[in-house]
């Protein structure tokens, strides 16, 4: 029976293994033929031209515009939220709105993407602002719920104590209680991060996905995980290593985004 | 003077009566002592006095309190009474931040801005708590990292920079060694010339030590209160000369 459910834990670890083995062995080899500095750093993709060039510094700065777009927008907003469900809100509306934030994370992306499409777009055309005021959305139910139970779980002497010097409702939550759980707090934003680094069908519904550095936030923009989807079908030999060599520059980000994650939760216990 | 004066106090959790009909004055420059076997409302009455049972949903309180004449529940504002009665919990509770702003909370709390009048505050709340020179150099530091009884002190202190009338102290030192225990004895001596002290304990000794007046309570009645010199060598009712001697079941 041990031997059973040590089976089905290691079949993780596996998955994991063989997907660093997989996207190292094949992307790397294309890292190195094209040259680690023309790949990171150059400024034109271009994989029909003779001779090809691929350089994801494009992807790499829309990856990370709109995903610091989306921050900017939606961390107040998952903030304030699980500070308004876990210590300000009446139970009552509590049943009402918690399931509400919840199916927030239930919706799949392709749908966020049309109601992008419907109801962003038109505004913001196709671009950065577009897709991080999506993915700012999208975040929301991971961050609310991570933040949630951090504000939740902390010691309630603290809010006791705060009352008693004086301090009024707002007050203890704001300058006692939200400090209390600030690791809780960011790891929250951490999480939220890693979800919009990886988002790409939402993404590339709304952000217009040209493969050339952005001037501005009302420009549209190729993610990293859009260049691999929109190319991956046709792609061939090199044109299709360097895009599994996005992939892994990809996979880096979000290793060391849960690095970041798991060092918070150690420093919280 | 007296500072409070409490009359026919009655109090519900619920259906459950934890008080009933409770009088008592406590004075000026004295030290009460409650004291009274576990369950017996003594935490109760405590809260009562700077209104943390408000946040009990469903304790409802007949009778008066009035603090230096005025009824505290009767219109007066709730964050304003609390400035005047500090309390001290039983478990330490510095919150998670640094000495220095553990301190200045209170007075931050209440409109003081001057880093000045800031650094000064915390500085005399410190050493009146007589914790000072223990701390003076790691007042950046987490106050988390203090020991049991430095935490005590520091709560205190914290209490004592919002300059309150009043300080509420529940079972202090039940978390703590004899020689914190000790210095918070001595602290708290050396405090009531300035405040009035009203403190819950389950020590003996420590009411016959500190206190001027003790009030004895059972199962939320307040069988007698007098000078505690009275209460603990000639008192007037047999279940509290049971308690006393530790004859109590
Ligand atoms: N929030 C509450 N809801 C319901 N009952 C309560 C509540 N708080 C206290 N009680 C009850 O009221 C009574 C008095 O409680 P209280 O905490 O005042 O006792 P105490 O004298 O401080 O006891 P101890 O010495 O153990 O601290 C107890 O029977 C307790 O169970
Ligand atoms: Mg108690």
């Amino acid at each position: 029976m041990r031997a059973v459910f040590f089976g089905t834990a290691l079949v993780s670890v596996l998955a994991v293994l063989l997907i660093c083995l997989f996207l190292f062995g094949n992307g790397l080899p294309a890292l190195f033929k094209i040259g680690p500095g023309r790949f990171l750093l150059g400024q034109e993709w271009s994989p029909a031209d003779v001779p090809p060039l691929f350089g994801i510094l494009p992807m790499i700065a829309g990856s990370v515009y709109v995903t610091a777009t989306a921050l900017v927008l939606g961390t107040p907003v998952g903030l304030l939220t699980a500070v308004f469900l876990a210590r300000v809100c009446p139970p009552r509306l509590y049943r009402l709105l918690k399931p509400g934030v919840d199916l927030l994370a239930g919706i799949p992306s392709v749908v966020y993407g049309f109601f992008g499409m419907a109801a962003i777009v038109p505004h913001f055309r196709s671009s950065i602002l577009s897709a991080g005021i999506l993915l700012g959305i999208m975040i929301l139910p991971t961050m609310t719920a991570i933040a949630e139970s951090a504000l939740r779980s902390v010691p309630p002497q603290y809010y006791e104590g705060a009352l008693a010097l004086g301090a009024g409702h707002y007050r203890a939550v704001f300058r006692v209680i939200l400090p209390a759980a600030r690791s809780g707090v960011l790891a929250a934003v951490v999480l939220g991060l890693g979800r919009a680094v990886g988002e790409t069908m939402a993404v590339i519904m709304v952000a217009g996905n040209q493969a050339r550095m952005p001037g501005s936030i009302f420009e549209g923009v190729r993610t990293m995980t859009a260049n691999i989807v929109l190319e991956m079908g046709y792609a061939a030999e090199l044109h299709r290593e360097a895009l599994i060599a996005t992939g892994v520059v990809l996979f880096v980000f979000i290793l060391l985004i849960n690095l970041c994650f798991s060092a918070l939760n150690r420093r919280k216990n | 003077m007296n500072v409070f004066e409490i009359a026919q106090l009655n109090l519900w959790y619920g259906s459950f009566q934890a008080l009933k009909n409770v009088g008592l004055a406590a004075a000026d420059g004295e030290i009460t002592a409650l004291i009274g076997p576990s369950g017996c409302g003594k935490s109760t009455l405590l809260k009562v006095l700077n209104r943390m049972n408000d946040l009990e949903p469903e304790c409802r309180i007949t009778g008066s309190v009035l603090l230096r004449g005025e009824d505290i529940y009767g219109g007066m504002n709730v964050n304003e009474l609390r400035k005047r009665v500090g309390m001290v919990f039983q478990k330490p509770n510095p919150f998670p931040m640094s000495v220095y702003d553990n301190i200045a909370f209170g007075p931050r709390t209440h409109g003081v801005k001057s880093r000045l009048e800031l650094d000064e505050t915390v500085e005399m709340s410190l050493r009146q708590a007589a914790i000072w020179d223990e701390v003076k150099d790691r007042l950046r530091k987490s106050a988390l990292g203090l020991s049991g009884g430095q935490q005590q002190r520091l709560c205190i202190a914290r209490a004592l920079a919002v300059a309150p009338e009043v300080l509420l102290l529940d079972e202090p030192t039940s978390a703590l060694d004899p020689i914190s225990t000790g210095k918070i004895e001595e602290l708290l001596l050396e405090l009531k010339n300035n405040y009035s002290i009203i403190i819950v304990t389950h020590n003996m000794q420590q009411a016959t030590r500190i206190s001027d007046k003790t009030a004895f309570f059972l199962l939320g009645e307040m069988v007698e209160y007098g000078d505690t010199e009275k209460i603990f060598t000639l008192p007037r009712d047999k279940r509290t000369e049971d308690y006393v001697t530790g004859r109590f079941g």
